[in-house]
């Protein structure tokens, strides 16, 4: 990364705080508070777009990866690890205020009749394994290699979970939990949109940081080995 | 041609390997029969089939890992995975051979495994079969894989069940449904849909996991 690209990041640091603070503001305090289910209605505009980043992290991550089996181009390594890194903390976020919506609606913290929910803890524990793999394998292309197929696979399981999950829920529970919510008005989704910028500009910044972070030390690490 | 012919030559090795050591096919029947018994006393009186079912599903595929824990073995002991790479065949025919032969393993301990299943617990019907036979393409198509992945490194056995299992979660759910579900068709498809992604998946990505730089 070049010294100009790091300069940004104090910057869009500063945005991204400031667009967090916004939306905070406005889920908080300014959109009014939802008819059906009251205050607990407010973590919504925190969770959907925490779990929708979690989603994009980890498809960056087989984006890269694919760029890294595809192109042969190391550097994509460490980028689409630095990705699934962030997709997990997000991943681990979403199940977290995910129990605490479930305990404030239904006074449950764990509903296995949640879709989203049990589709979040399956790629949670199958991106563990994939830092598991990582950091078993010697440094090297064939451990680039290895945790890249392994991120292929996380995106093809996604849809495949989903499908299985639905089934299963039938099969476990007969009776499906609907949330048809009122539809969301114009202010609503305006806050939802403003969280999910801050949340996706949050976690680029994290992404950059983490990278340029990774490459440092990766490069002092050549520099030692450089010396006598 | 020479593809099949390779694939065809890779499972056979697989096979005489196995009758004439004797490593693994044993290993996995009796540890299906012992989790059987296992569940008889895990599971209160009175707790019907469903259950049962459930726990038929577990014992499938704790054998399928313990066969997939042994399969690279005898490459890894003396060299061999390096040859087969060199040798001028397909990357790939090496992936589908270790799988066709460790689906040979599992096959075979089921022969037994189901019928005892049947004895101790509760009747399968077409379906319920169907489900299982296809459930044991998938997971010995991305355990093959998978294993193949950990065995280079260094926590090889702990790190084989951690790798499959959350990618064995659909197949489960397509086994047990179509165990129980008066729609089972539908989970069938499910797993055939799962068997074909994952096979692809797998059969176009063994090349990369084995060699160690592009080509």
């Amino acid at each position: 990364m070049s010294t100009s690209a790091i300069r940004s990041v104090p910057g869009l640091a500063l945005l991204t705080a400031g667009l967090m603070g916004s939306a905070l503001v406005l889920a908080l305090i300014v959109v009014p508070e939802d008819a059906d289910q009251g205050i607990s209605q407010r973590i919504f505009y925190i969770h959907v777009p925490i779990a929708l980043t979690a989603y994009f992290c980890f498809g960056l991550g087989a984006w890269k990866a694919l760029l890294l089996l595809w192109r042969g181009e190391e550097r994509h390594d460490l980028e689409s690890y630095v990705a699934i890194h962030q997709g997990t903390i997000f991943g681990a976020l979403t199940l977290i205020t995910g129990s605490i919506w479930a305990k404030a609606s239904w006074g449950r913290w764990w509903l296995w009749s949640e879709d989203q929910l049990v589709l979040f803890l399956v790629l949670f524990l199958f991106y563990c394994a994939y830092f598991m793999l990582r950091f078993s394998l010697e440094d090297g292309p064939r451990r680039a290699r290895s945790s890249a197929v392994y991120a292929l696979f996380g995106v093809v399981l996604i849809p495949v979970s989903f499908l299985a999950i639905r089934l299963a829920e039938d099969l476990i529970h007969p009776t499906v939990f609907t949330r048809d919510g009122p539809q969301m008005s114009g202010s609503m989704f305006a806050t939802f949109c403003v969280a999910w910028g801050a949340v996706t500009l949050l976690a680029y910044v994290l992404y950059r940081v983490e990278l340029a972070g990774k490459r440092l030390d990766a490069d002092l690490r050549d520099l030692r080995e450089a010396l006598p | 041609m020479t593809y099949l012919a390779d694939v065809a030559a890779l499972t056979r090795k697989d096979l005489r390997v196995e009758l004439r050591a004797g490593d693994t096919l044993p290993a996995m029947l009796l540890f299906v029969l012992s989790t059987l018994v296992v569940f008889h006393f895990a599971l209160p009186e009175g707790t019907g089939d469903d259950a049962a079912y459930g726990l038929l599903w577990v014992a499938i595929v704790f054998a399928a890992l313990l066969g997939l824990a042994r399969a690279w073995v005898p490459e890894q002991e003396h060299g061999v995975l390096d040859a087969l790479v060199l040798a001028p065949s397909d990357r790939s025919a090496i992936w589908l051979g270790k799988t066709l032969a460790t689906l040979a393993f599992l096959a075979a301990a089921q022969v037994v495994a189901l019928p005892a299943f049947i004895l101790f617990f509760a009747p399968l019907d077409l379906t319920a079969i169907a489900g299982v036979l296809l459930a044991d393409i998938g997971i010995c198509a991305v355990g093959s894989l998978m294993a193949a992945m950990a065995s280079a490194g260094r926590s090889r056995e702990l790190l084989l069940p951690l790798l499959v299992l959350p990618l064995a979660i659909p197949l489960i759910v397509g086994g047990v449904g179509a165990a129980i579900s008066p729609e089972s068709e539908r989970y069938l498809l499910l797993l055939a849909l799962y068997d074909g992604v994952f096979a692809v998946l797998s059969w176009a990505s063994f090349e990369y996991v084995v060699t160690e730089h592009s080509s």
